[in-house]
């Protein structure tokens, strides 16, 4: 017993002191827990609610593009689409048979359906079909019962009211790609359009808006357990165009089937109230994915209905280019508005002769003259006289071969040459493309919507800037006010010589498009003819009586005008180019006339405006 | 002599109930009620399936405790070498066709119930080693030969864990059996003798390591350096006890572990899921509860007149505070995550079981702590 009691003794020594040890070990626990969950509690509780709040974003309604007059051009409409959810499908084979029973389910699509499924987290929806019609979506929801995990979803897709007819200036939308997704979170939001052309395009952000957010409480996984709140998105604005959708239609209608373009301005402020171009194409197709069909009918037809003519097709101005030259010729003092040029119907330079679209000659022309006539001995004179910079030169001045400032997307430069550009393609300049200039012919290239700038910058005198927006979110932007636009710094008499010889074109007897004139008091209109040639004009053909007619389409030359209305008190211009429609004054001219008849029609200070009898002795010099 | 003693070779039925300690037996209920509402709200708030299965579980647990706690601790003292004979055979079996669970062969089947025969190993080892040390006299505890057998009894079963592997409980394993040692008289420059090469064996482990188990102590080191992998677990049980602050957020209010960022929330890391919801002050009062329990048993063992019922009363008080501390301290990151339960809070069969077989056992020391046991045979 005596041993039994050493043996107790230590026994009830180690085990107290195993007591204290675990009293402290649990002590020191109970420490440590202090630490975590009161000294640095709150930094885990930040944490935690991170953990817990996931901040989604929320796409807002893209903002509509309205015409002047606040009609739709570009709008949203409600989409349908069936979805599925795995996780509450029962067997997700069993549900996709009963939906082909519903609704059409090719093969391939329903192979994706089942590999997305797979691919990802059960309560994910699987986009299962698109772009449902009403009666699609009707069809789905009244065979609910037997569509188990299959849900219903309204978004919004793009709707454009007046499809092709504006296609090319409200452009369209599509998806984002790798390289839209770097600069807005919200982008990477399925379902989400930026704009891909036209004034979707120029004013993507403030049509797009701003995301909301809202605020989740997710689990590990991610899967959704409630809202816990919501910060709407800013919608995205309205945006006001300067496009009158009416105006649009009936130049459309207008040009009927050629392949043309036309353009018409303010031409005090630069509105562009329409821009057509035929033909077009269905701007939505792009929305929902275009086929491979349709794109290589586009793409082989050459009629381009891909290309905006009106900003992007470059024509040689042919004579329409005259009134730069004649500006050119006043402002470096080679030619006043009296002197006069003999045309015999030909120029002579050296071994060359260039010849003057009317055989036999025109006579002593002074400036007036030589517009009214198109003579092209007179504009080959001034050419000779000055060359080709200063020619160049004064057409940057007026807008042409130069990147206008304005915010359509794709509008081109074109070309007007410099004795430079010619050395920068390794070629000497001949006194020859100097000559051919002088009638717009040769390298020259501009756009409709640069010919119908120049029209409205001889018309006012000011640098005004085709654009096609007038307001956003309902603020109207200051170039919509003419004082906004600066003066050319040309001088009144140069400008109103040329300005003469417009008007004499249309409406004096003899001028080269008397089939402009306007009938009735909407006031005079003051314009010029131009036809480009697509093909060199041998001399052995000239000779033998050729007729530009007879040849096939592609060769024949592009008809042009451009025009000013009303004479006295420039508001509108405009420039309207037939492709391959032989002469301008009788292909372009009279579509040009029916179109500013239009335009001043529809003007609401149009009919006010006193019969213009004053224009006449203007008219005259 | 003691007027507790009992002469007689064993004593009634009724005598036995009268001695058993219903007070402990009311704390492991209220242990076990905390285990019930932890588990409660790790369903997200329903008895199923966790709690429901809990409270049947330890009301089984609870008639093997008593059932056990009516045997003679003679009688069981007769089964030492038996069960840890069947322990050791079940780890060898359970390294043959053992169930392979969360990476690792640790569970055998046994007609239908999952077995841990790590977990009853720890029980036959602490009955084996208290016979062993039960016989020996004052004077042979000095003589090192006579502790080569009982380290070798120590050693095979925590090899045997070890190479399961389960590095967690055969620490707890080899810790338990040093305890016993300890309170046995075993003399201090004995344990620093094999405590000495164990930083250079560790090294050496270090090398044969799973990778997992690598990556378990290395996430240990800096669990930051792997937030989504295997350091996610810590971060996320301490971002949810920083969560519920002094005060906690209140029953069925955690968010970490409702929203399932808590992983095993009703296993390992139950201790978390209810530091979330009543904050430090529920955490201290649980390890307080905890720590009675411990101090209970410790406490049985220092009244027993034997050394086979103190060495194994000690030895059971012992394997449940390791359990309890390696749980706690590994979910607040304080040592790497070792797969250790909470007893009798978390959910889990087998654990419960082994637990409540442990506290039969202590139980039945405590009934027949004043037993006569005239069984200093190397004395005759």
């Amino acid at each position: 017993m005596r041993r039994d009691g050493k043996q107790r003794s230590v026994f009830t020594r180690r085990a107290l002191l195993l007591m204290g040890g675990q009293v402290a070990a649990l002590g020191v626990l109970a420490a440590k827990l202090y630490q975590v969950q009161v000294v640095d509690g709150a930094r885990y509780a930040t944490l935690a609610d991170e953990n817990r709040i996931s901040a989604r974003l929320v796409a807002p309604p893209r903002g509509r593009l309205l015409d002047r007059a606040g009609v739709v051009v570009a709008g949203n409409r409600l989409n349908w689409r069936a979805l599925l959810v795995a996780e509450e499908a029962e067997d997700v084979g069993a549900t996709l048979d009963a939906y082909s029973r519903v609704l059409p389910l090719p093969e391939h699509e329903r192979a994706r359906v089942e590999r997305e499924v797979r691919r990802h987290r059960r309560f994910i929806p699987i986009l299962i079909a698109d772009f449902l019609s009403w009666e699609e979506m009707a069809r789905v929801e009244v065979n609910a019962p037997d569509l188990p995990g299959i849900i219903i979803d309204v978004g919004t897709t793009r709707q454009y009211p007046f499809s092709e007819k504006l296609a090319h200036v409200v452009g369209y939308v599509a998806p984002p790609n790798e390289d839209d997704l770097g600069e807005d979170p919200m982008l990477a939001l399925p379902g989400i359009r930026v704009g891909r052309a036209g004034m979707e395009k120029a004013q993507d952000l403030p049509l797009r808006g701003r995301a909301g957010v809202v605020q989740l409480e997710v689990n590990a996984v991610g899967r959704v357990i409630r809202e816990l709140d919501r910060q709407e998105g800013v919608p995205g604005q309205d945006v006001t165009l300067t496009i009158d959708a009416g105006l649009q239609e009936a130049v459309l209608k207008r040009l009927g089937d050629e392949s043309a373009s036309a353009v018409v301005m303010d031409c005090r402020n630069g509105e562009v109230l329409a821009m057509a171009t035929n033909p077009s194409f269905d701007p939505s197709l792009f929305n929902s994915g275009v086929s491979q069909a349709q794109w290589i009918a586009w793409t082989r037809n050459r009629r381009t209905p891909l290309i905006n003519k009106a900003a992007a097709g470059v024509y040689a101005p042919g004579s329409t280019f005259k009134m730069a030259v004649a500006l050119a010729g006043l402002d470096r003092k080679a030619i006043t508005p009296y002197d006069r040029v003999n045309c015999p119907g030909y120029l002579d330079l050296g071994d060359t002769r260039f010849h003057c679209w009317r055989k036999g000659g025109h006579g002593a022309l002074d400036l007036r003259g030589g517009l009214k006539h198109s003579c092209d001995v007179y504009f080959y004179e001034i050419a000779r006289r000055i060359g080709i910079d200063r020619i160049a030169a004064m057409a940057n001045r007026l807008g042409m071969g130069v990147d206008l400032p304005t915010d359509l997307p794709g509008a081109r430069k074109g070309l007007v040459p410099t004795r430079a550009w010619r050395m920068s393609k390794g070629k000497a300049w001949n006194i020859g493309d100097t000559i051919v200039a002088g009638i717009g012919q040769g390298f020259i290239q501009v756009t409709p919507m640069q010919l119908a700038t120049y029209a409205s910058r001889i018309a006012t005198g000011r640098a005004v800037v085709p654009h096609l927006t007038r307001k956003i979110g309902g603020v109207l932007r200051p170039e919509a006010l003419p004082a906004s636009w600066p003066s050319l710094g040309l001088p009144d008499k140069e400008l109103a010589t040329v300005r003469q010889g417009m008007w004499a074109v249309v409406n004096e007897g003899g001028g080269t498009a008397p089939a402009a004139r306007i009938p009735g008091n909407f006031g005079m209109l003051a314009g010029k003819t131009g036809s480009s040639q697509v093909r060199r004009v041998s001399r052995e053909a000239r000779e033998r009586g050729f007729k530009s007619e007879k040849l096939p389409w592609e060769f024949r030359p592009h008809a042009l005008f451009v025009a000013y209305a009303p004479y006295d008190n420039p508001r509108y211009a405009l420039s309207v180019v037939v492709e391959h429609g032989n002469a301008g004054a009788q292909a372009a001219a009279p579509v040009a006339r029916d179109i500013m008849v239009d335009v001043l029609t529809r003007d609401p200070s149009g009919r006010q405006e006193p019969p213009a009898n004053r224009v006449a002795d203007k008219g005259r010099v | 002599m003691d007027r507790r003693l009992i002469r007689e070779r064993s004593f009634g039925l009724t005598g036995k109930l009268w001695n058993i300690s219903w007070l402990y037996v009311l704390l492991l209920c209220v242990l076990a009620a905390v285990g019930y509402v932890a588990l409660y709200s790790a369903a997200g708030g329903s008895p199923e399936p966790y709690a429901s299965r809990h409270v049947l579980r330890f009301a089984f647990g609870l008639v093997l405790m008593l059932s056990i706690a009516l045997i003679d601790i003679r009688f069981l003292a007769r089964l030492a070498w038996p069960i840890y004979g069947v322990s050791v055979a079940l780890l060898v079996a359970v390294e043959r066709m053992g169930h392979v669970g969360k990476g690792a062969q640790r569970w055998i089947e046994l007609g239908g119930l999952q077995l841990q025969p790590s977990e009853l190993a720890k029980i036959g080892l602490v009955l084996v080693l208290a016979a062993w040390f039960h016989r020996a006299s004052w004077e042979r505890m000095g003589n090192p030969l006579f502790l080569i057998p009982p380290l070798i009894l120590v050693l095979i079963p925590v090899g045997l864990i070890l190479k399961e592997p389960n590095l967690g409980t055969a620490v707890i394993t080899g810790l338990v059996g040093g305890a016993v040692f300890f309170a046995a008289g075993v003399r201090w420059w004995k344990f620093a003798l094999v405590a000495l090469p164990i930083p250079f064996a560790a090294k050496i482990a270090y090398r044969y390591m799973h990778d997992y188990q690598r990556a378990r102590i290395d996430t240990f080191l800096s669990p930051e350096s792997d937030p989504l992998g295997a350091g996610y677990n810590i971060i996320q049980s301490k971002i949810a006890l920083g969560a519920g602050g002094m005060w906690g957020k209140g029953f069925l209010q955690g968010t970490q572990g409702h929203l399932n960022f808590l992983p095993e929330k009703q296993t390992d890391f139950i201790f978390t899921m209810l530091g979330e919801e009543f904050g430090f002050v529920g955490g201290v009062a649980l390890i307080g509860l905890l720590l009675l329990i411990v101090l209970g048993g410790m406490v049985m063992a220092v009244r027993c007149r034997h050394q086979f019922g103190r060495l194994v009363a000690l030895g059971i008080a012992t394997n449940f505070f390791m359990y309890v501390f390696v749980n706690i301290a590994m979910v607040m990151g304080a040592i790497p995550v070792g797969g250790v339960p909470l007893p009798l809070v978390s959910h889990g069969g087998s654990a419960m079981i082994t637990v409540m077989l442990g506290f039969g056992i202590l139980m039945s020391v405590y009934v027949h702590r004043d037993v006569e046991w005239p069984d200093r045979r190397d004395e005759i």
